[in-house]
């Protein structure tokens, strides 16, 4: 076989399937793929870099800009970081809240995530559906914090404002009418012939390959490890919740989609759970130097406003160490090591950020397949750009 | 699985190896010298009775007053004990080579490119030693401490008036 019957074709760096800014060198015989070759990077600003020159406060906006899609999860990942290098032990009104916010980022992530699957494989329509549910989700952030998005939200300590009765009716209405949409959206693809002949047996690994290569998150219990941060190592006080963590078998493309779907069935449940309990209390744990004092207070109360400039100047250290702190993002296990000398910004940080980690399983998960199931495997993967190059 | 019968371990393998143990942070940190990080690693993964077989995080760190200045941090983690263990080595900024833990962890593969293309540690042996994350004609590693965030020559900015 000699080489000149390969083609090479460049998959990206924009195309419309990709969902995102990354390239692929195929090496294709015909349409049958021999190797490819990842170019990341697009999107890199330098996240690492900034946060060494940021008060702690500051770098939750690095994260909003991760993975984009769960932004709420990063936010509290970091704020919950910090905390661990602080010492300080939010209450449970704190941690319910949390979970709750975590749940509806995790809800939102999957959403995308899964029907853009049916997008790539044809199936516009779901998309559409879940999308006016996504939208619901994103007014309660709005709510809370102003912003759609990049939702920056809560604090080192908790949150700037507690869940207004708009907002728990809100995310009532939410959580009674997403079944429906999710049933509807179900029926549409779950047992679909179409879909399953595209999607079974489709970009599979094994759950040994997936450990070797550090896969984290769904796509690691889509392969049959049932790892999950939440329970190994729980945190906000996930250990008060009973919820289920659905594993697949095969690790392809459809277990993917059906661990992802049954998350978002568990997310359901957890926030219900959480928000019938939701405990009595403040919406934030006293931590003067790094939570902003009331407003009102900052105009007549000289201490509030000594902490509320040495807060927005960011001139407050925090004790020395070093710490690893990791939530379960939408995607992966989502870290935070954190270096710190005692200064006013972190002396080191980085990001275990798991679609960096998982992509580059990607070559050896389409290998032999064809273009078209290429697509359908990194739609699964769950890859977002903003997170992959930090 | 406790911390000292992990240290145990280490020390009945690499008895003159370990350069400090401490317990102070989250979790049990080792110090080893770079030359026996792969073995290192490798028995942490492949011993029994040890069985650290995620790797979660490899990262560099530069201290720019230290003799060794470079480091590399792994955290690995074994599930079945659900343990986490953090392992440091520390390198000259002259040269700083240490071989790759990449044929043992697939996933190391772009983590050591990563710290290749930010802090210029070496990996040897690893397949693909390039550049990842910056451009490939960048002539320096950016997160470096000598390395300012911002433009150095700027005038218009001082920060001296908050005592940085």
């Amino acid at each position: 076989m000699s080489v000149d019957r390969y083609t090479t074709l460049n998959l990206g760096p924009t195309h419309p399937a990709t969902h995102g800014i990354f390239q692929n060198v195929l090496t294709l015989d015909g349409e049958r793929i021999i190797d490819t070759e990842q170019t990341i990077g697009y999107i890199h600003r330098a996240f690492e870099k900034i946060a060494e020159r940021r008060p702690f406060y500051q770098i939750t906006t690095l994260t909003d800009r991760m993975n984009y899609c769960s932004s709420p999860i990063n936010n509290i990942g970091w704020q919950m970081a910090v905390e661990k290098l602080l010492g300080v032990k939010t209450s449970k009104r704190v941690d319910y809240m949390r979970l709750i916010l975590m749940e509806l980022a995790r809800i939102t992530d999957h959403l995308i995530c899964n029907s853009v699957i049916g997008v790539d494989s044809g199936a516009l329509t779901g998309f559409v559906y879940v999308f006016q549910e996504r939208e619901k989700v994103y007014e309660i952030y709005e709510l809370l914090c102003g912003a759609r998005l990049t939702t920056n939200i809560g604090r080192i300590g908790g949150f700037e404002r507690d869940f207004s009765p708009e907002v728990i009716k809100k995310i009532y209405e939410f959580l009674d009418h997403l079944p429906k949409v999710l049933k509807q959206f179900e029926k549409l693809l779950l047992r679909n012939r179409i879909f399953m002949d595209r999607t079974i047996n489709v970009g599979a690994i094994s759950a040994e390959r997936a450990m070797n290569y550090g896969f984290s998150g769904p796509n690691l219990r889509a392969a049959g490890v049932d790892y999950d941060v939440r329970v190994t190592c729980p945190y906000s006080s996930y250990d008060d919740f009973d919820f289920t963590i659905p594993i697949g078998s095969q690790g392809d493309t459809y277990d993917r989609f059906c661990v992802r779907q049954e998350e978002v069935w568990q997310s359901l449940k957890l926030i219900r759970n959480a928000l019938d309990n939701l405990p009595e209390g403040k919406y934030f744990v006293d931590v003067p130097e790094f939570y902003l004092p009331p407003k009102e207070k900052v105009y007549d109360n000289m201490e509030a406003l000594i902490w509320h400039f040495k807060i927005v100047m960011g001139e407050i250290g925090a004790p020395v160490g070093e710490i690893y702190h990791s939530v379960e993002a939408a995607n992966g296990e989502l870290g935070f090591y954190l270096v710190s000398d005692g200064g006013r910004t972190p002396y080191r940080l980085h990001f275990r950020r798991p679609c960096f980690i998982y992509y580059q399983a990607l070559p050896e998960m389409i290998r032999g397949g064809v273009l078209s199931d290429a697509i359908l495997t990194m739609s699964s993967m769950n890859v977002i750009a903003g997170e992959l190059d930090g | 699985m406790d911390n000292d019968f992990i240290t145990g371990k280490l020390k009945t393998r690499f008895i003159d190896d370990i350069l400090l143990v401490d317990e102070s942070s989250d979790m049990l940190t080792v110090v080893v010298p770079g030359k026996v990080i792969h073995e290192v690693i490798r028995f942490l993964k492949e011993n029994e009775s040890l069985g650290f077989t995620f790797l979660t995080t490899l990262c560099g760190i530069h201290y720019p007053d230290q003799e060794l200045q470079l480091g590399v941090v792994y955290h690995l983690h074994c599930f079945s004990s659900n343990t986490h263990i953090r392992i440091k080595t520390f390198l000259p900024l002259e040269n700083p080579l240490i071989s790759t833990i990449s044929d043992l962890f697939s996933a190391a593969n772009w983590m050591e490119r990563e710290t290749y293309d930010f802090f210029g540690i070496i990996f040897e042996g690893h397949p693909n030693l390039k550049r990842i994350l910056n451009v490939e004609y960048l002539d320096y590693f950016p997160m470096r401490k000598e390395y300012p965030l911002e433009d150095p020559t700027r005038e218009d900015k001082d920060d001296s008036f908050f005592g940085r």
